[in-house]
């Protein structure tokens, strides 16, 4: 059986990963599982090299690359040694050429193979698909990345976090660099406004693993299939529209659903130059809110709703309440009785005007 | 024919008139409709909009029997595509722009919100008026370090806005 993989994610070096893994490994230790050190990088931190020498460290291979010496984890080594729980650091490091790898968490995979759990640590920057964000905002550009599906095959991510502000205290204390390094550090990578990014990235990240992660716990495939819902709401190009829409996407946050906007077009009437303005408005709209907006011209209202309902897979219609006078609803019938008649097993929301409510009831 | 018919035949005509009128009776209207061709009052804010300010630009698109644009500007963060989509930070305008519409629409003043987005709220405007049209712009005026514009942003609204420009000083912290 595969082993158990939980990843300790930084928003940067210094916030206390290395040290919290090796705490972990110490309680798991007093709690009797067999542990050992994979591989450490202890960073010349007294504190690190103090906390790991109550633990079993597995012999690093040397590597030699050019007039350097580099260590490297011994992947065969720690599966012969086969503890219950291995700690191994920096998943994203990039091994030494000549190494049967190219990349540790390509070493971590063997070892889970081998039935061994691990914790190991990452910080957020170095996750492949926000290279190019961390180069915006960093100025910098991380070489060594690692593809998302790592975080997403852990069976635990655990954000080890830390304030921008404290961090730069540990920095100006020298507990992340040596002194002169620290204050470069300062200037540069580890500026307030940097940090503060990188732990919005790396929060970001947590929270999004712990959605999905409940998602997929609480329904299966087929369950989700059932279960999902698709909001479409009919829009005008009137002001009152942008309300409306934006209601229908509270809903369909609530709903988690998709949501889509149907603007149904007389055919052969021109827009007014303030029916255009509405309508660009309300495609901005839609691009904000992550909705689709869909344009179609027919003088039949409810039978082109009828198709796009059935088209999109809708579950719920919103619809503005009808401006229609008494007279005409009952001559040619009422938009929302159609739609109720038409629509079977869909639910229809009509959006009232919060306005038209009494401020108080005497 | 009787009396009696005639008096029945009168009671039913009665009845059908009193039935009419409710049947075309005017319902209680659903919002405000702006007249074609309407003045346009664009009040751009973010985070929050002062009452003051918002109490102000009330006061002066009703007199001027405008409609009033509400625009709440969002900001893209520079690791977001500018036309990504931001469902997070809608969440927190939406209630916002919903109770700004409210406190006008009970004002008697018709509402056209927005949210328009750009890197900056400057940028974000710029959009805006790119695309539509404005007679005034009722701007908070920054206070104490919070408000919708800094100094800096707001020199650059009154140099280029297209309209003229009315910068309301918000009420002062209590």
């Amino acid at each position: 059986m595969r082993g158990r993989y939980r990843i300790l994610l930084g928003m940067a070096a210094g916030v206390g990963k290395t040290y919290r893994m090796l705490q972990e490994g110490q309680q798991a230790q007093v709690e009797g599982r067999d542990v050992a050190i994979g591989y450490l990088e202890p960073h010349d931190r007294p504190e690190t090299v103090a906390l790991a020498e109550s633990l079993d460290v597995v012999p690093h291979l040397r590597a030699g690359h050019g007039t350097l010496e580099l260590n490297e984890m011994d992947v065969d080594a720690v599966i012969r040694r086969a503890p219950e729980l291995a700690l191994i650091d920096e998943l994203a490091h990039t091994n030494a050429p000549g190494m049967r790898n190219e990349k540790r968490y390509q070493d971590i995979d063997e070892v889970l193979d081998a039935g061994i759990d691990v914790i190991s640590t990452v910080n957020v920057q170095h996750l492949e698909s926000l290279n190019d964000a961390i180069s915006e905002l960093t100025d910098v550009r991380v070489r060594e990345t690692f593809p998302d599906r790592i975080l997403e095959q852990a069976d635990e991510i655990v954000l080890v976090d830390l304030t921008p502000e404290a961090l730069q205290e540990r920095l100006r204390a020298g507990k992340v660099y040596a002194k002169d390094r620290a204050e470069v550090a300062l200037q540069n990578f580890f500026s307030l406004e940097k940090l503060s990014a990188l732990r919005e990235l790396a929060l970001r990240e947590v929270a999004e693993d712990v959605g999905a992660r409940r998602q997929a716990a609480v329904l299966d495939p087929i369950s989700q299939i059932a279960v999902a819902e698709r909001v479409l709401v009919l829009v005008t190009p009137e002001p009152r529209s942008q309300r409306i829409l934006r209601r229908a996407f509270r809903s369909s946050e609530r709903l988690s659903a998709q949501l889509d906007a149907l603007w149904v077009r007389d055919p052969g009437r021109e827009p007014s130059d303030e029916q255009r303005t509405s309508i660009a408005a309300l495609r901005r709209l839609c691009i904000v809110l992550g909705a689709h907006f869909l344009e179609v011209e027919s003088d039949d209202l409810v039978a082109t709703v009828r198709r796009t309902v059935y088209e999109r897979g809708a579950t719920y219609v919103f619809v503005g309440t009808p401006n229609e006078s008494r007279r005409r609803e009952i001559l040619r019938g009422s938009l929302v009785s159609a739609l109720v008649r038409e629509l079977p097993g869909v639910d229809i929301r009509v959006v009232a005007n919060r306005a038209d409510r009494p401020e108080s009831v005497s | 024919m009787t009396t009696l018919d005639l008096g029945l035949l009168a009671v039913i005509a009665a009845l059908v008139v009193v039935a009419g009128a409710a049947f075309v009776r005017r319902r209680p209207p659903r919002g405000l409709a702006a007249p074609a061709g309407a003045r346009r009052i664009l009040v751009p804010f973010t985070g929050r909009l002062d009452q003051t300010v918002l109490d102000a630009a009330i006061r002066i698109a009703s007199a001027e029997e405008a409609v009033l644009v509400t625009a709440y500007l969002l900001i893209v963060p520079l690791r977001y595509a500018e036309d990504a989509p931001l469902r997070e930070e809608v969440n927190v305008a939406m209630p916002l722009l919903e109770a700004v519409e409210l406190a006008a629409l009970r004002a008697g003043v018709p509402v056209d919100a927005r949210i328009e987005k750009g890197r900056t709220p400057t940028h974000a405007l710029r959009k805006l008026w790119d695309v539509e049209r404005f007679d005034r712009i009722v701007a908070p005026a920054p206070s104490n370090g919070r408000g919708t514009f800094t100094e800096k942003e707001l020199a650059w609204l009154l140099t280029h806005a297209p309209a003229e420009t009315v910068v309301l000083k918000p009420a002062p912290i209590t």
